[in-house]
């Protein structure tokens, strides 16, 4: 039976201890005598005092109020919750993996060196890059170090004048955040009917105050954008740099490359195309690549290949510098590279084909039932709107959490900003027929519900161990921690 | 080759059927024909599970691992022990492959361990709140400098250079692009140097950055620097090792506005130095200033506790350009990690963690000492790493231990040049006595 479990803090017994260190097999000099008082603690850290079986219940309880991928179907729009293959997670868990600490010499981390160098080769590949750094920690890590890069791309030619960086308003907010946190100022430029760029908006705003375009191509409402060469022409005559946004390259593995496209720069998300594990938030990993001009910018070290294996190049004098300590989330990398090279090109690619497939599936299983606002064939995810529910006082929430209540993780919901009422539903290839058979039946029963009893959907979900939040009141009292007091 | 698909040859056709096409090539109709990629990607050949688990094998024994040999090499990872407990939980798949607890309804367990970790974090540092975790140390760094730059409105930071030097590093990244200056200061015996300091810290200056234990391994003075910090209504950002946290005062306690550190020590494998992560916490004051996810309390409809992702409006989902940060995830897995460590360790446990590397290291330096070929590089109060002078640079040393299936210490002056013959030694609970001594000995053989 699964219920609601007590904090950690609410469990602890005052002496209560698993005992796991061995004695001290050392002179056990005083601690006073190895630090001054003064820079003493006084009274010990309150951390919980619990036995080790005390320990693994709490953590089973709290790991039975998810919902994993494993746990069944998990449409998140634009997060690509594919299946996360075992054997990846076994492999990365290798002693001659976890076990290595960052700075041993060369000559005795040659396999960590292989995966990242092999990793940057297959990355650049796949994405027509010239070389892939594996430093980002996360995608919006990425894309912060790929605007790093154009920036310094443009002042090292004495091109100071370009401070802006343009983003459609159908982006991940991120795009604008990471420019702001670059120093860029951003423009935001309109969508077109079709919900692609507005090539005569952008044409607009070009200058040669323009550092580049940011963009998701297919774009977050799903489509494919057709101008994309035409785009690309308009940014490069501006002088400007074009960045792609790689949350959706799971619908263009193997078919379409974003440096044949006109990208300059490109970050992925190993945690969403290349299948590692999303951790619940975290870790995961945000590779930025590059074409050739812009190979000296990347962050240092760079892993290159010599005559005596493979090394760590720092001397790179034009590199934006270091964005996180060491070389990244290297396990995460060795996940990723465990998937290139158990797929190969041909298996990536049908992968991307079975994605576009399974969200066509879905926008015609549905499309009756739900509005659409580009109502054309999509690539691995498909948008929805919730108007015509929220005729009924049915909202993209209220139906969000009543696919809660059939085992389903709901879809991202009222992203993008320029859908009203958007349900964004993005199934990924590794879901078989017959569960997108039982979700679109599942929309379909919501949808007749918020005609005919819309107070069941509103009232979701109905099985979970908590019901809908208050989520006001924990904005306007916030409690952050425990505390003996509350 | 591996598969993950589900869909049958048969099936797909009946998919494509209904969606009145013949192939699945149609589906991309709408990437111009000039840019369709009109071959197979180049990549290696595709291998089957076993394949796989050699070739993997193959690259993991290329790589001399910390359990083949012993290890006293610090510098930022450590190689602390981690209970079986830890990987066990970590390894349930509700908690690895879910995704950003947005759906509370049925995220409840990772909202309750991040709330859990940032309980634990204020805890340890002293501080009122904490988020739900970063990246790493160094980016938890930068981002505090962000922090204080948008909440002081001033624009330099002052550094101590007894900072990790990669930690410095990524700062001096995200704050060129910003246009902070970035100023270090100097050290006297290992600690900060108060005077240069206190010359340098003024009108302009939006925080000041001390870590400590620094990179030395040195305890630095914080309430001296929080003063002199505060005196100029600057801030004051501290930068810990949580484990010494169990035993050292906090820099909550010692005035700290920001306090941030790098939490792999916790729970978390060193794995080449990633993934592990960073942490934040600070005071109510800087509240929505706060980059990053934040877990807080809150109840259902019925009246029931229940844990939520709160104070949203700093982020970039609402607040794009505006946003404290761009930062949207954090490293969730790591810090479950972390917590579950903390939890099971507890309160006399993690004391215990400290006080063995503080005395198993105070043992190997009083050691190294006694032989007469080295000397302290300072004598201020050191935790569980410290710094040493030879008598000639630690390359050849390091390289006959490695030998002995030993990994030696940092050369210091790879980030120091003024520390020729400088060599910075970690030793944590991990380390026996036997060990120390036989690095002891070889160290002698060598020198002799």
């Amino acid at each position: 039976m699964i219920k609601q479990e007590a904090l950690i803090f609410e469990k602890s017994v005052p002496g209560r201890k698993a005992d796991i260190l061995p004695t001290c097999d050392v002179p056990e000099l005083s601690i006073d005598t190895m630090i001054p008082e003064v820079l003493l603690r006084a009274e010990e850290v309150a951390l919980p005092e619990v036995s080790e079986i005390d320990t693994i219940r709490h953590f089973t309880a709290l790991s039975q109020l998810n919902h994993g991928v494993d746990s069944g179907f998990y449409p998140l729009g634009s997060c690509t919750m594919k299946y996360n293959p075992k054997v990846n997670e076994a492999v990365a868990q290798y002693r001659g993996f976890t076990g290595v600490h960052p700075y041993q010499p060369e000559q005795t981390v040659q396999g960590c060196l292989e995966v990242l160098y092999q990793t940057d080769r297959m990355l650049a590949e796949i994405t027509g890059m010239e070389r892939v750094s594996l430093q980002p920690a996360a995608g919006a890590h990425g894309e912060m170090a790929g605007l790093m890069i154009i920036k310094a791309y443009h002042q090292h030619r004495g091109d100071t004048k370009r401070q802006k960086i343009v983003v459609p308003d159908s982006s991940h907010g991120t795009n604008p955040a990471s420019a702001a946190v670059v120093g860029f100022d951003v423009i935001e430029v309109k969508s077109n009917q079709a919900g692609g760029v507005d090539l005569e908006a952008l044409k607009a705003v070009m200058s040669d105050e323009i550092a580049g375009l940011m963009l998701t191509n297919p774009s977050t409402l799903g489509l494919f954008e057709k101008n994309i060469v035409e785009i690309a022409e308009i940014v490069h005559q501006a002088g400007g740099l074009l960045y792609y946004d790689g949350a959706n390259m799971n619908a263009i593995m193997g078919k379409t490359r974003p440096g044949d496209m006109g990208f300059d720069v490109v970050h992925l998300n190993l945690h969403k195309t290349f299948s590692t594990p999303h951790g619940g938030g975290g870790p995961g990993s945000g590779p930025v690549g590059v074409k050739k001009d812009l190979v000296p910018f990347l962050p240092w070290p760079v892993v290159e290949s010599g005559t005596n294996g493979y090394y760590l190049d720092g001397d790179r004098p034009l590199s934006i510098g270091r964005v996180k300590s060491f070389y990244g989330n290297f396990l995460v990398v060795v996940k990723a590279f465990a998937y290139i090279r158990s797929l190969g090109a041909k298996g990536l690619r049908e992968a991307s084909e079975m994605a576009v497939l399974n969200a066509n599936y879905i926008r015609v299983g549905l499309c009756e039932d739900y509005e659409l606002p580009f109502g054309k064939t999509c690539m691995h995810e498909v948008v929805f709107s919730a108007q015509k529910q929220a005729k009924a006082g049915v909202s993209a929430l209220d139906i969000a959490k009543r696919l809660i209540d059939f085992g389903y993780h709901p879809p991202t919901i009222y992203f993008p900003l320029i859908v009203k009422e958007a349900l964004m539903i993005e199934p990924t290839e590794t879901e078989s027929k017959e569960t997108l058979d039982a979700f679109i039946a599942a929309m379909k029963q919501i949808a007749r519900e918020a005609q005919e009893n819309p107070e069941a959907v509103k009232s979701a979900p109905h099985d979970t161990i908590v019901g809908r939040l208050d989520e006001v009141k924990a904005v306007r009292k916030p409690v952050l921690k425990f505390s003996q007091k509350v | 080759m591996a598969s993950y698909l589900s869909t049958t040859g048969e099936e797909q056709q009946a998919m494509l059927e209904k969606l009145g096409l013949t192939s699945r090539d149609a589906l991309f109709a709408d990437i111009p024909v000039a840019v369709r990629l009109d071959r197979e990607l180049a990549l290696p050949e595709a291998l089957s599970e076993m394949e796989l688990i050699t070739l993997m094998r193959e690259l993991a024994q290329k790589n001399t691992d910390l359990d083949s040999c012993t290890c006293f090499l610090g510098a930022g990872a450590y190689d602390h022990f981690i209970p079986s407990v830890v990987g066990s939980l970590t390894s349930r798949q509700e908690f690895y492959t879910a995704y950003t607890p947005y759906q509370p309804e049925i995220s409840q367990g990772t909202l309750q361990a991040i709330f859990e970790f940032q309980s634990m974090i204020c805890e340890l540092t002293g501080m009122e709140i904490a988020n739900a975790s970063m990246y790493d140390g160094a980016t938890a760094l930068a981002e505090a400098v962000a922090m204080a730059v948008s909440q002081t409105g001033r624009n330099e930071v002052l550094i101590a250079n007894t900072v990790s030097p990669e930690h410095r590093q990524v700062v001096q990244t995200y704050a060129h692009f910003k246009n902070v200056r970035v100023r270090e200061i100097g050290f006297q015996n290992g600690t900060i140097d108060l005077n240069e300091l206190e010359a340098l810290c003024g009108a302009q200056t939006a925080a000041v950055i001390v870590q400590s234990p620094n990179f030395f391994g040195v305890i630095e003075e914080l309430s001296r620097v929080a003063d002199l910090a505060h005196q100029q209504k600057a801030l004051f950002i501290a930068s810990v090792d949580p484990i010494s946290m169990a035993i050292l005062r906090s820099p909550g306690e010692l005035g700290a506005d920001i306090v941030v550190g790098d939490g792999q020590c916790l729970g978390n494998p060193i794995s080449f130095g990633g993934p592990g992560l960073g942490f934040m916490a600070t005071t109510k004051a800087l509240m929505r200033k706060l980059p990053g996810r934040v877990v807080g309390q809150t109840t259902d409809h019925d009246g029931k506790r229940a844990f939520v992702l709160t104070l949203q409006t700093r982020e970039q989902h609402i607040r794009r350009d505006k946003a404290t940060s761009n930062i949207c995830s954090n490293q969730a897995l790591n810090a479950l990690a972390a917590t579950i460590y903390l939890t099971l360790l507890g309160k006399a446990g993690l004391k215990e963690v400290a006080t063995l590397c503080l005395r198993k290291a105070h043992y190997l330096h009083d050691r190294l000492i006694a032989t007469g070929k080295f000397t302290p590089a300072f004598t201020a109060p050191f935790f569980k790493e410290f710094a040493v002078i030879g008598t000639t640079a630690p390359e050849g040393l390091n390289k006959d231990l490695l030998g002995d299936g030993i990994i030696g210490g940092y050369e210091l002056k790879k980030a120091y040049p003024e520390f020729e013959y400088g060599w910075l030694l970690a030793v944590t609970e991990k380390r026996t006595r036997q060990e120390i001594d036989q690095l002891v000995e070889k160290v002698v053989k060598h020198c002799d």
